[in-house]
């Protein structure tokens, strides 16, 4: 059984994001694959220790992401696809899952899997759109995936409390923390990564995009805080209580 | 004046409060009616309209099915011209909003926490990068798809029609379906609802502490969470992780208990009205984004706090 693992390159979570004019710098930051999605991926890869089969990762953007995909190598990916777009934007979900479907058009892979949202945009729409586009089933926040035969049994968080889903193939899933703990990339993995040929698929989405981004700005400063002072702790304790009643009243 | 179809949610004929939210900041940028899908969907047709809904469409199923919940609602601002869909960014929302868009050959903008009209246009504002930055966006595609964050827009009161409409809800065609549900039962309030959240962290040291973190939220009516680190020590639930890899929460007053402030954790929180941070490291990052802090050790601050809250309270 041949699975796809959707992954995305992100600013590393300890990056600093600096925004200038409305946009974000891109200088300095450490790039990394989405953590959720390094759990799909590690997902796939012991799907196929255990059935056999391939795994393809695949990542959309400039060239700069297939260092992405040479990290999947590394980590025991077969293939790599980069779905080549220019301008590409990282908040336009729909134009993204629409070049993902166009380059895998034809490929008979059966379980699709993906991180639960990007730690970038902190979505989670991508895997939901493509799904639907392909009018596949989707499920997501998975914690648990089995595969036989012609469907897939999958353990999820869900509203309110935990279910197991059924689905007939494909089926897309979303990966929840909690899934499995991805590995560590061997150190022949990732000799053997630098070698291995990357599938270039050009897509042009310009006339795909559905969201129009205004700009981006720093966060908005909290207004300053206040340590509360005390002889000991019990006095503290007091004028606590005494602030979040009186002056705050949130209590 | 924009047409807005909201989406709430019910189960067990129990309205959830992410449906007065949604109907309430549809009210307020257009005319608004709300679509009710669950279990004893009916019986939540009264309250939405006491925020604004003009009509109340009420789809009646007992097991959640996304495609299913997606297609009708799809249906439905096909049908009847809706320009703007606000879902809760909620679980369902989460796992609705996209496939919604995507059969009306739109864009979806999730998670908003600020939502206003700019021309016919809904303009958006939401963090991204843990909190790090914020972007501010537009669907220039029609109809308008968004969800806004729970807990973080007002619910406001506003008499509307609550002309009830059914409408029909069918999990037949889908592909994946739900099989076994198991419900997390909890006494306390849910965390993405909770006004009042207490939290806590690393500090707290073991597992036999964390009932100090669950009695202190039970004075307050509060919600209960930590951070990952006592998530993935097994000090309590996996379901009560805030942070990046777990829930969003947005009360008005957030209580940080020995948590030191992780960006990753901050992502989760950050966008409380007030934080309350008591820590004994002065240099916690936590300091730096809270209303009241107090340096001191938690176990000796959390006694007297939960007498002077009682007494407070009258409890």
């Amino acid at each position: 059984m041949n699975t796809l693992v959707l992954i995305k390159q992100v600013p590393d979570t300890e990056a600093k994001i600096n925004v200038a004019a409305g946009k974000i710098s891109e200088a300095g930051i450490k790039w990394t694959i989405s953590p959720y999605d390094e759990i799909a991926l590690e997902e796939a890869i012991r799907m196929k220790e255990k059935s056999g089969g391939t795994v393809t990762a695949l990542a959309v953007g400039d060239d700069s992401v297939q260092n992405a995909l040479r990290s999947a190598f590394a980590m025991g990916a077969d293939n790599a696809i980069h779905v080549k777009v220019d301008g590409y934007q990282m908040l336009d979900s729909f134009g993204i899952a629409k070049a993902i479907a166009s380059a895998i058009e034809g490929a008979d892979y059966k379980v699709i899997l993906a991180g639960r949202q990007g730690s970038d945009s902190d979505n989670g729409q991508v895997p939901l759109i493509l799904a639907t586009l392909k009018g596949w089933g989707c499920v997501s926040f998975a914690k648990k995936v089995e595969v036989s035969g012609d469907k897939a049994v999958i353990e999820c968080e869900a509203d309110g409390g935990e279910a197991v889903y059924e689905s007939s193939l494909p089926v897309v899933i979303t990966a929840n923390a909690g899934l499995n703990e991805p590995r560590y990339p061997s150190l022949k993995g990732i000799m053997a990564s630098k070698k291995k040929p990357i599938d270039s698929k050009p897509v042009d989405i310009g006339a795909e995009t559905k969201i129009e981004v205004l700009g981006f700005e720093p966060p908005p400063a909290r207004p300053a805080g206040r340590t509360i002072d005390g002889a000991d702790a019990a006095a503290k304790a007091k004028e606590l209580v005494k602030s979040l009643r009186e002056e705050i009243k949130a209590i | 004046m924009a047409k807005i179809l909201a989406v709430g949610e019910i189960a067990g004929g129990v309205l959830r409060k992410a449906s007065r939210e949604t109907t309430s900041v549809g009210k307020k940028l257009g005319s608004v009616s709300t679509v009710l899908i669950g279990s004893g969907a009916a019986a939540g047709a009264a309250e939405v309209a006491k925020h604004g809904a003009d009509t109340v469409y009420v789809g009646e199923i007992a097991t959640y099915n996304g495609e299913a919940y997606a297609k009708a609602i799809a249906d439905l601002v096909k049908g009847k011209g809706y320009e703007v869909v606000i879902l809760p960014h909620s679980w369902i929302g989460r796992d609705i909003s996209s496939r919604i868009a995507t059969l009306l050959n739109t864009g979806v903008i999730s998670d908003a926490t600020d939502i206003s009209m700019d021309g016919d246009r809904v303009k958006i504002r939401k963090p991204v990068y843990s909190g790090k930055a914020f972007v501010s966006l537009i669907v220039k595609a029609s109809p308008q798809v968004v969800t806004i964050r729970p807990n973080a827009h007002p619910i406001a009161e506003s008499a509307g029609a609550g002309t009830v409409e059914n409408i029909t809800v069918d999990a037949g065609a889908s592909k994946a379906k739900q099989v076994k549900f198991e419900a997390k039962s909890g006494s306390r309030v849910s965390l993405t609802e909770a006004d009042i959240v207490v939290s806590g962290g690393r500090g707290i040291k073991g597992p036999e502490n964390f009932p100090l973190i669950e009695q202190l939220a039970d004075i307050l009516g509060a919600g209960v969470g930590a951070t990952r680190a006592v998530v993935d020590a097994g000090w309590c639930d996996h379901t009560l992780q805030i942070g990046q890899t777990g829930q969003t929460v947005s009360p008005k007053l957030y209580i940080a208990v020995g948590i030191s402030g992780a960006i990753q954790h901050m992502a989760g929180m950050g966008s409380s009205k007030y934080i309350v941070a008591i820590n004994k490291d002065a240099d916690a990052p936590i300091f730096k984004v809270s209303t009241y802090g107090i340096v001191d050790d938690l176990f000796n601050v959390l006694p007297p706090l939960k007498e002077e809250l009682k007494a407070a309270l009258g409890k």
